[in-house]
């Protein structure tokens, strides 16, 4: 893979994130309501002073202005002041970012340590026991809504049997392997939530990917040269089978974040979801603009590595 | 691709039944091959009968079952499910199963209307983008990628968060939030249909007999309308299940989240919301809830896999 791929790759990203950011920027300047509009019912501040604040913050001028300023500001970082929380809406972001991130993480090598295997093997043996059952179960799996499935888990795991926690703590006492202990047992049930259901979705595109390879030339000629089965679904079948699903896994990126919104609200895990949430329901603006704009960010991102990847995965699309 | 497996089994043995069946000598309309193709697709149909029995439900069962809705009884809050209350009651001692009934043609609603939405936009999209080469395909699809990069969930609460009192004051507080939930749905899934349908249009309109009827003069609106879409219909209808199911999980979620319908107006997801708190003293209340969700869209699910069996045996996945 060249640099010139990697370069060329990076510069689409950013056509996509002002496009994005055009479209966020519409829905807030086209949502009703003044920021000053509360000034303008105050008997006590006049005509010419509600004038001059908005001649200093710009609300006079022309949109697509407003939408450099506003951009500006964005890319510089200044992203505003929560009323709510009393801070700078990026240190805010900042904090809750990581839980975040690595709820979602963990939950991906979840679904994938999940999908890969189950989907090779129901492709191995189409319309064998094992296909319709992981089949039947993929289909029950992302028809089951993340905020039903979480209420489930809480019903097993705290209510029934007090195994788990129900709610997420940032703030443990306890120090060193006994924190460890206890974040991972507070984190179990939000990745299984996020992990099984995005792993239901996955186990369908593995299976099918697989199936496209499995009965190629290439792989008869690898098993008449006499190669063990293993090794031929290991290194033949399964790496050829995974390249469109690594696509496959970087689209599904927005319905995560959906579905990390939810868990995130479910066990209160103070994340950026919760964030969002939280914000939305104490009419706190800037925080809701900067935590769409992360999640769109994070979106373009990982659409952009999963595009990296596909250009070392198969070097012929970095050619072309 | 020559030697794969189709992905389905029903799929299959629909390919091989088709010599045998241009053998028999009896006429089979199109949609009376797709009906034998879907019967074969067992889940499919067993799901059929479930949704269909979830419609008449929800239809015809709030004119049987005469328990109002809002029936507040303090004497008879968070019970377990007896003969008066078939599903028990909430906390304010409101029948569950009335308050199922009644969300339920709401929920349905939704995820039919927000599909229309999604698949009039996206065929129009898919269409116009299929049909002009140059440069209108090129920016068409570079929106579509861009829309299909967005983030859903969060767009959709921010524009709800935005536009919500305004519209509840245009359009009362029901009408109001049904149109911006179904408006916003669909605006935000149209995406794959038009993805669906340009593809079928850039090798529909290359074959043949559509070559034909432009050579007899066909305009380009009546090789769209009368030769192209017809036969690029297939996948859609595939697409537009699929996208039921999506739209009610995503009102769903929206309600769950405090976000969606009024309290006063008690769609599935919104029951959730409120009974997720009392989720140790009375399960029984969001499992009524949330296996009402489960089922519908599994069933729908289902039926959109059996439909791809029936309407686009070859496309995999």
């Amino acid at each position: 893979m060249s640099a010139t791929y990697v370069l060329r790759r990076t510069l689409i990203a950013i056509p996509s994130l002002l496009g994005i950011s055009l479209i966020l920027y519409a829905v807030l300047a086209l949502a009703p309501g003044d920021p000053f509009g509360e000034l303008a019912t105050n008997p006590n501040v006049p005509a010419s002073v509600r004038a001059a604040l908005r001649a200093k913050f710009g609300l006079d001028d022309p949109v697509w202005s407003r939408y450099l300023h506003w951009l500006a500001a964005m890319v510089q970082g200044d992203w505003g002041f929560s009323f709510v929380s009393r801070m700078n809406v990026d240190t805010l972001i900042a904090q809750r970012i990581p839980v975040t991130l690595a709820v979602i993480g963990a939950a991906q090598v979840l679904a994938i340590a999940v999908a890969v295997p189950v989907g090779v093997l129901a492709a191995l043996k189409p319309y064998s026991l094992f296909d319709q059952v992981a089949n039947t179960l993929a289909f029950m799996g992302f028809s089951l809504p993340t905020f039903f499935t979480g209420l489930l888990l809480i019903l097993l795991f705290s209510v029934h049997l007090g195994w788990l926690p129900t709610v997420f703590r940032a703030d443990l006492q306890a120090t060193g392997l006994a924190w460890w202990g206890e974040m991972i047992k507070q984190s179990i049930m939000p990745v299984l939530v996020l992990g099984l259901f995005q792993g239901a979705s996955l186990v369908r595109y593995v299976r099918s990917s697989i199936l496209d390879v499995v009965r190629l030339d290439y792989v008869t000629t690898a098993r008449s040269k006499g190669i063990g089965s293993m090794r031929v679904v290991l290194r033949h079948i399964v790496r050829n089978g995974m390249i469109p699903v690594v696509t496959l896994v970087a689209l599904q990126m927005p319905v995560v974040f959906g579905g990390a919104i939810v868990t995130e609200q479910i066990f209160r895990v103070p994340g950026i979801g919760s964030l969002l949430i939280s914000s939305i329901l104490a009419n706190d603006t800037p925080v809701v603009m900067g935590v769409t704009f992360v999640f769109a960010v994070l979106v373009v991102f990982f659409n952009l590595i999963a595009d990296l990847l596909y250009g070392w995965l198969d070097p012929r699309i970095a050619f072309s | 691709m020559a030697g794969s497996t189709p992905a389905s089994r029903s799929a299959e043995t629909a390919l091989e039944a088709g010599p045998v069946l241009a053998a028999s000598k009896r006429r089979v309309s199109p949609g009376q091959d797709a009906w034998r193709r879907f019967r074969r697709h067992r889940l499919a149909l067993i799901s059929l009968f479930i949704l269909g029995a979830m419609v008449l439900a929800v239809t015809v069962g709030p004119l049987v079952w005469h328990v109002a809705i809002n029936d507040i009884d303090f004497s008879a809050m968070l019970q377990d499910p007896t003969a008066a209350h078939p599903l028990g009651t909430d906390d304010l001692g409101q029948d569950i199963l009335a308050r199922l009934l009644y969300g339920g043609r709401i929920s349905l609603a939704v995820g039919l209307a927000a599909m229309l939405v999604s698949v009039v936009v996206g065929v129009v999209v898919g269409s116009v983008s299929g049909m002009a080469s140059g440069w209108l395909d090129t920016l068409l699809m570079w929106l579509t990628d861009l829309f299909l990069s967005l983030p859903q969930l969060p767009l959709l609460l921010l524009i709800i968060y935005l536009f919500r009192d305004s519209l509840k004051q245009l359009f009362g507080a029901q009408g109001g939030v049904f149109l911006m939930i179904v408006i916003v749905i669909g605006g935000l899934r149209w995406m794959p249909v038009a993805r669906l349908v340009r593809a079928q249009f850039l090798s529909l309109r290359e074959k043949e007999f559509v070559e034909a009827a432009r050579a007899l003069g066909a305009s380009r609106l009546r090789l769209v309308a009368l030769h192209i879409l017809p036969n690029a219909l297939g996948p859609v209808i595939v697409a537009a299940t699929i996208e039921v199911a999506s739209a009610i999980i995503a009102e769903s979620t929206l309600s769950f989240l405090g976000l969606g319908f009024p309290p006063d107006i008690p769609t599935w997801g919104r029951v959730l919301f409120d009974a997720k708190d009392t989720l140790d003293v009375a399960p029984h209340w969001a499992v009524a809830a949330g296996s009402a969700i489960f089922i519908t869209v599994l069933a729908i699910n289902f039926i959109g896999d059996g439909l791809r069996d029936a309407l686009d045996p070859r496309r995999v996945l």
